[in-house]
């Protein structure tokens, strides 16, 4: 059965589960041991918060809300995936994670803000929650970033680094999500393109005054939330593995 | 035509509760950490509503397990925990009682704030074994998705905060 709202909650769910998983691959390899545990919990925070969205659509499809999170992460191919593409790019080194997150987490937060005002409840009601756990991510991820920015002359390479290939794929949060424009209509959800444009001019100040330079250009990015990378195949064949491999296993 | 008289009162099941450890911090119960928010009998059956802690927070399977099976032992097969995000959980909702048995075992409880969580954040947090101001935050994220971990630099002791949610 089609349901606009929970086309809109599955990609919302893609992005946290798929950044979730890459994060969750830092644990055990971290350059110190309090980052390990830092990002083991932001991945924690982001798929326990891809769950919510996925219990959320499940009611909205008449779908069983126990079993639809797992049926959804673990037996869907690439092609359904509606994560964008920032989410699914290999880690790359400790800036490129984290500068990733912060953008992420950043326009996510403005976005949970704004959902909280949704005229639908149960959209509004887990946007609030989610979002007093973001909160700490952001207040983590931004003193990160400032901290690589302006450390040695190695990270502060790194970081620039990362800002230049990551930027370009940042321009896709102002991409619209599935059905965000009849939900926006009927004052269910935000605009990303509204959102963008202060998001951005906030960014542009941020990096300035830690030392980073936006890229004067941005390239266009090939991949969009409807066609993947192939980094996003490699990484749900590691993810789906085990539950593939025995689908009515039990632990 | 009578109503049936329930087999248990309300009373009963939330002294029952008070018994369900918390599945990581077993010191303190499930109805301290405030997450039982509330109970309906009907008859016999029994339908309680929590709300849980940290979203990513793998005991809250547990959670719901344990008062099933808590309900279960008053002799009541038709039990119903039911989850509700609003209002979502908050550190608030910590009894005085858990915040006593938190500090007792070396975490800190979390600082009391109307709202604006992030902003009692800026205050010391003291050392839970010495008293001293003098601390060090070393990570926002800890051992579980609600703690975050300290240094004290007057006793030299780790120590974790329960965060302010």
């Amino acid at each position: 059965m089609a349901n606009v709202l929970a086309d809109y909650l599955i990609a919302l769910a893609d992005d946290e589960l798929i950044l979730g998983h890459r994060v969750s691959e830092w644990c055990g390899h971290a350059p110190i041991l309090e980052e390990d545990i830092a990002f083991a919990n932001i991945a924690l925070d982001e798929i326990g918060h891809a769950r919510l969205w996925l219990e959320l659509a499940a009611k909205e499809l008449g779908e069983d809300p126990s079993t639809f999170p797992d049926k959804q992460a673990f037996f869907r191919s690439p092609a359904d995936y509606r994560n964008l593409p920032l989410a699914e790019l290999p880690n790359g080194d400790w800036a490129f994670s984290m500068l990733r997150q912060y953008l992420f987490d950043s326009f996510e937060l403005a976005r949970l803000e704004a959902l909280n005002q949704s005229t639908h409840t149960g959209l509004s009601e887990l946007a609030a929650k989610i979002r007093t756990e973001e909160l700490y991510h952001l207040r983590h991820t931004q003193a990160w970033v400032l901290r690589l920015a302006q450390g040695t002359e190695e990270s502060q390479q790194r970081s620039q680094k990362a800002l230049n290939a990551l930027w370009p794929h940042a321009q896709q949060f102002s991409s619209p999500l599935p059905a965000e424009e009849e939900l926006n209509n009927e004052k269910k959800v935000p605009s990303s393109s509204e959102l963008f444009s202060p998001w951005v001019s906030h960014q542009s100040d941020f990096f300035d005054e830690i030392g980073l330079a936006l890229p004067p250009q941005t390239n266009s990015i090939d991949a969009d939330r409807f066609t993947h990378t192939e980094h996003l195949t490699e990484l749900l064949s590691d993810m789906q593995e085990v539950a593939r491999l025995v689908p009515e296993g039990r632990w | 035509m009578n109503t049936p008289t329930p087999i248990v009162t309300k009373e009963q099941i939330w002294t029952a509760l008070d018994e369900v450890p918390d599945p990581e911090l077993p010191v303190v119960s499930l109805i301290e950490l405030g997450i039982v928010r509330s109970v309906e009998v009907v008859e016999s059956a029994v339908k309680v509503t929590i709300t849980p802690t940290f979203s990513g927070c793998p005991a809250y399977e547990v959670m719901a397990a344990q008062i099933e099976e808590r309900v279960n032992q008053l002799g009541i097969a038709q039990i119903e925990v039911r989850v509700n995000h609003d209002p979502p959980w908050t550190s608030e909702w910590i009894t005085d009682s858990a915040r006593k048995k938190l500090k007792a075992v070396g975490l800190v409880p979390p600082p009391r704030h109307s709202g604006d969580f992030i902003q009692v954040l800026i205050d010391p947090v003291p050392c839970p074994h010495c008293d001293s101001q003098n601390t060090t935050l070393q990570n926002s994220f800890g051992t579980t998705p609600c703690r975050m971990i300290y240094t004290c630099n007057n006793c030299l002791e780790p120590f974790e905060l329960f965060k302010p949610l």
